[in-house]
C-alpha cells in the first residue's frame, strides 16, 4: 500500500505533506510529477496546496487539464483514495471529482490564520482517529476557500453524509464568524459518494509535530496509515 | 475569426469583487449605481474562418475550460 503526492507547477505545500505522510506512514511517499500519468500501485493521491499554474483562469482550473488528472480519475474510479487539501481541492472540484467551487473568500483578503474543524463523521478512512462532533485546529491559507454549490447540491451533500468537516468555535459550535472565508453552511471539507475521496481547505499538514505548535492534523494522517492506504 | 467569451458569475452568486468595486465608485462620488458585477473577457484568434464553426468552436472552448459552468455563465461573439 502506497501514496503519492502530485507536484503540479506552483505547488508549494507538497514537502509538507509528504512529511506529514512519511510521519505517520513510517514511508515515504512518491512524488508524481505533472506530467505522469502512471499512478499504479498507489493506493492514496494527495494534491497538495499551492498555487498551481499561478491560479490562472480560476484556481485550480488548468491543473484540473493536467496529464496526471485522466490518471487521478481513473484512481478514483477504481476506487483508490484521494485527498486534496486547499489548491488540491480547488483542483478537484474543477475536476468535476467532488461537487460545488470555491469562490473568492467574502472578505476578498488572503486568509491566513487558524480554524478550528468540526469532525462531521468517523467511519471514513480519512477520519477515523477523530472523533465524532469533536473539533481540531486546522490553519488556513487562502484567497479563495469559499465553498460554493447550489441549494440541491448542499441538501445532497448534507442528506447523504458527505460533509466531512464544517467551520466552528473551539466549543464546536458551527456560527457564522466562525466560517471566515464564507463557506456555503460552514462548509470546509467534503466527501465524494464512495468516501473515498475527501477535499479540504484547511491544512492538517501543518500541525503534525509539537514542534509545528501542534498535533491537531496527525489523526488525519495516522488513520490513513493504519488504514494501509498511506503506509 | 476572432471570438470573444464574456464569462461572468451566475446570478445569485456572490460577487464579493463586484461589491467591492461598487463600494469604490460610491466612495469616488459617483452617484446611482446599483449591482456591480465582475467578470472576465477572454479574445480568441482561431483558424476557422466560417463564423458558425468558430462559435460551436469557442462554446466548447468555454464548457470545457474558460467558464466553470457550475458558476459562471458565457456568451460568445464572433467577428
Amino acid at each position: 500500500m502506497k501514496a503519492g503526492i502530485v507536484v503540479f507547477p506552483g505547488i508549494n505545500r507538497e514537502r509538507d505533506m509528504a512529511i506529514a505522510l512519511e510521519r505517520s506512514a513510517g514511508v515515504a511517499p512518491r512524488m508524481v510529477w505533472h506530467a505522469e500519468t502512471d499512478l499504479a500501485g498507489l493506493d492514496l493521491v494527495v494534491l497538495p496546496g499551492g498555487f498551481s499554474y499561478g491560479d490562472y483562469l480560476r484556481c485550480g482550473a488548468m491543473a484540473a487539464q493536467s496529464p496526471v488528472m485522466g490518471a487521478v480519475r481513473a484512481h478514483a474510479a477504481r476506487g483508490g483514495f484521494v485527498l486534496g487539501v486547499c489548491n488540491g481541492f480547488q483542483i478537484l472540484v474543477e475536476a468535476g471529482l467532488l461537487p460545488g467551487a470555491l469562490l473568492r473568500n467574502t472578505s476578498l483578503r488572503f486568509l491566513s490564520m487558524d480554524t478550528y474543524l468540526r469532525v462531521e463523521r468517523t467511519d471514513t478512512v480519512f477520519a477515523g482517529r477523530y472523533q465524532r462532533g469533536s473539533v481540531f485546529r486546522s490553519p488556513l491559507a487562502h484567497g479563495d476557500g469559499n465553498y460554493f454549490a447550489d441549494a440541491a447540491t448542499l441538501d445532497r451533500l448534507e442528506g447523504d453524509g458527505l460533509v466531512a468537516f464544517r467551520y466552528a468555535t473551539p466549543s464546536g459550535e458551527v456560527t457564522p464568524g466562525a466560517n471566515r472565508n464564507g463557506s456555503a453552511r460552514n462548509i470546509a471539507g467534503i466527501y465524494s459518494e464512495n468516501l473515498r475521496v475527501l477535499g479540504l481547505m484547511p491544512h492538517p499538514e501543518d500541525l503534525v509535530d509539537p514542534l509545528m505548535g501542534g498535533t491537531d492534523g496527525k489523526p488525519l494522517f495516522d488513520a490513513l496509515a493504519a488504514s494501509g492506504a498511506a503506509a | 475569426m476572432k471570438a470573444t467569451v464574456t464569462v461572468m458569475l451566475k446570478p445569485g452568486v456572490l460577487d464579493p469583487q463586484g461589491k467591492a468595486i461598487g463600494h469604490a465608485l460610491s466612495s469616488l462620488g459617483f452617484a446611482g449605481v446599483g449591482e456591480v458585477r465582475a467578470g472576465k473577457v477572454i479574445e480568441l484568434e482561431l483558424s476557422e474562418t466560417d463564423p458558425a464553426r468558430a462559435r460551436v468552436q469557442a462554446e466548447e472552448m468555454a464548457r470545457k475550460l474558460l467558464a466553470n459552468t457550475v458558476i459562471e455563465s458565457f456568451r460568445v461573439s464572433v467577428d
